[in-house]
């Protein structure tokens, strides 16, 4: 079922947690509400569930209003961050629980039940288990059994919050593969939470960035990695270097560059900052057209060259080179360099200085003295 | 304090840097184990051989006594009225206290140790001048023919005030520890708000609300100075047993109060046992919610 979110509103005390939110999920979609702590990934996961009311705006499941529904009535699979599970039940009395409290009327009978949950506990590879109790599981375990819970009542959306929060980081990347498998064969319209990006980017169809209670850019994952629609998705999504530049037309200057830079953006002229991860800066051997810099520092390891470099009006940044990479044999501190970026995105000033802009983490706007190029490792 | 009880025992281990030379460790060994031989063991002993000191017939006759068992049945009825009364207030008040956010919670919290600083006499006196015959409800209820104080309503009264903290004091750690999740997570799961509580608060919380009944009776069953001063001392209608206790002994009929106490005292014992019990449980529980 297709979830349709209008205008959807929500504040605490004088805090908006969200403001205005236009969001529609397709049917049997797989999506990531990604951001900071704060930005109100989660307060809108459980306002799709009913848990926390909105104060404006309407939520719909396919043609069904669902803005009033009660959470018991939404019929929402919900799995959370620590599961959540009924410790005095055993997996098998959790897994049916969703089935055993409906009202007789539509209740299946106990064979039925039974049977029901039996089939799930296949499902999330856990046969075998169903007289264990909760504290008798491992984490990713006690997961599944939630996730079983949650799909034993037939959800017409499956929501998760922080999934795999709770897992150390071996079993997390086993349950994302498995999940996203489990997603694929059973078709539910899926959402969940994380504000780890890289687990966004893995599982997602689509992800949905939020910053202060606001969608910063939606879209398919690669489109949002490679065009971020704004500094912080740019920095949220990875580690960044900030750089200085002027702009005419499609044409950027970088400090001390002979040749300008060409975007496919046009800017109305005047000063830009060009957002580049560091992985995507590469030497450029003696290339009049690229950037010249000096190198000043230095360190390798294993498979990874990570060098800073610093442009003619003292503007830092990180570089990581490939260790087979030309050139990087020679490398050494206070060489002078050319650097040439495989990838970069410029943002006008007015945008980089926005509040909320830059580290998704320091509120300040402006919090970066302009004309130095900075990190924002992630 | 009962709270205090749920935290993980102190580690057993000796620490080098303050190991003290032999003797002194015996010495005070000694007093630790002396104080509990002499204000204990002592009292409990003597209360018991007391009591049986004309033997078990004597002791049957005395706890069998019209007065005697007048106080009792004034002493289970008194207790499990108070004891009720506070399982509601302390679930509601924990309930309220650990999962919402509302004005003047802070005040709540604190208000509801009150009835353990107040001394249990002025916590009587309290319900003489609001409920008794000069007192400001006293004329409206007299003209009703309704009896609050000097009759069981006001010792139930009374001893309700002065072991209300018991059950919310253990819930409301365990209920913030533990968070409202499994409540979130069954009303997604289609259960109503009653099936809720009793499938999944209730069982949840089990361990810690008998721990807290269990102490809130005990209290409720020794409780002297507020239902002392409330009670008026009618022989055969207003005594519990630790009042009934002070009259035989007032009286020099001291088989019969030994006899009385060491009900009371075999009660503490009960209680001593099933506290342990209890305890026990609810580490584990604890425990295993850390664990997650």
């Amino acid at each position: 079922m297709d979830i349709r979110i209008e205008g959807l509103s929500r504040r605490f005390g004088s805090v908006a947690a969200l403001e205005r939110i236009d969001l529609h999920i397709a049917r049997g979609e797989l999506v990531a509400l990604l951001g900071p702590s704060g930005s109100g990934k989660t307060t809108l996961l459980r306002a799709i569930a009913g848990l926390e009311p909105a104060d404006e705006g309407r939520i719909l499941f396919g043609a069904l209003d669902a803005t009033r529904l009660p959470v018991r009535e939404r019929q929402v699979g919900f799995v959370f961050q620590h599961y959540a599970l009924f410790e005095h039940m055993t997996v098998l009395d959790n897994v049916t629980f969703g089935l055993r409290v409906k009202p007789r009327r539509w209740r299946p009978g106990r064979a039925e039940i039974e049977r029901r949950a039996r089939e799930l506990l296949v499902r999330v590879q856990l046969e075998g288990l169903e007289r264990r109790y909760p504290n008798q599981l491992s984490g990713g375990q006690r997961q599944r059994v939630a996730l079983a819970r949650a799909l034993a009542i037939e959800p017409r959306v499956l929501l998760l919050d922080e999934p795999f929060g709770a897992l150390d980081a071996k079993v997390r990347k086993e349950l994302r593969g498995w999940l996203r498998g489990l997603q694929r064969t059973t078709g539910y319209t899926t959402v969940f939470v994380t504000h780890d990006h890289e687990e966004a980017l893995e599982l997602a169809d689509r992800v949905v960035i939020l910053n202060r209670g606001r969608i910063e850019q939606l879209g398919p994952v690669a489109e949002v990695y490679e065009c971020p629609a704004n500094p912080f998705v740019f920095e949220f999504l990875g580690s960044a270097n900030v750089l200085p530049a002027v702009a005419r037309g499609r044409e950027l200057w970088l400090p001390g560059a002979e040749h300008p830079l060409t975007g496919d953006q046009i800017f109305p002229g005047g000063e830009v900052a060009v957002y580049v991860r560091p992985g995507d800066v590469r030497l450029a051997g003696a290339d009049p057209a690229a950037i010249p810099a000096r190198v000043i520092d230095l360190q390798r390891t294993g498979p990874r060259v990570t060098a800073q470099a610093e442009l003619s009006d003292g503007t830092r940044l990180f570089m990581e080179l490939p260790h087979l990479h030309h050139d990087v044999s020679q490398l050494s501190v206070g060489a002078a360099v050319r650097l040439r970026l495989l990838q970069f995105r410029a943002y006008s000033r007015a945008d980089a200085q926005r509040p909320g802009a830059g580290r998704p983490d320091s509120r300040q706007p402006g919090a970066a003295p302009s004309g130095q190029g900075r990190i924002a490792a992630r | 304090m009962s709270t205090r009880t749920l935290e993980a025992p102190p580690l057993a281990q000796t620490n080098a840097a303050i190991d003290e030379p032999r003797w002194v460790r015996h010495l005070l060994m000694a007093v630790a184990l002396s104080f509990l031989a002499i204000f204990l063991l002592l009292p409990l002993g003597q209360v018991l051989f007391s009591a049986f000191a004309k033997g078990a017939g004597a002791w049957w006759a005395a706890v069998t006594a019209p007065d005697s068992r007048a106080a009792i049945c004034m002493s289970l009825l008194v207790t499990s009225l108070a004891v009720a009364a506070n399982t509601l207030f302390g679930l509601c008040a924990a309930w309220a206290i650990a999962y919402f956010h509302f004005p003047g919670k802070r005040w709540l919290v604190t208000l509801i140790d009150l009835p353990f600083s107040v001394s249990p006499v002025i916590a009587g006196l309290i319900f003489i001048l609001i409920f008794g015959a000069r007192g400001w409800a006293g004329p409206w209820l007299s003209e009703h023919g309704i009896r609050i104080v000097f009759a069981w309503p006001g010792m139930v009264l009374a001893t309700t005030f002065v072991t209300f903290p018991f059950v919310a004091r253990t819930l409301i750690p365990l209920l913030q520890q533990k968070g409202s999740q499994h409540e979130e997570a069954a009303l997604t799961l289609g259960a109503s708000g009653w099936r809720m509580f009793w499938q999944v608060s209730l069982p949840k919380m089990r361990w810690a609300l008998l721990y807290g009944v269990l102490l809130c009776n005990a209290r409720a069953m020794g409780e002297f100075g507020a239902v002392s001063v409330v009670s008026g001392h009618i022989r055969g209608r207003t005594n519990t047993m630790p009042l009934q206790v002070e009259l035989f002994y007032n009286d020099y009929q001291f088989e019969a109060a030994f006899a009385l106490a060491s009900l009371l005292a075999a009660l503490a014992l009960l209680t001593m046992g099933l506290k342990a019990f209890l305890e026990w449980r609810l580490r584990d529980e604890l425990a295993a919610t850390r664990g997650h």
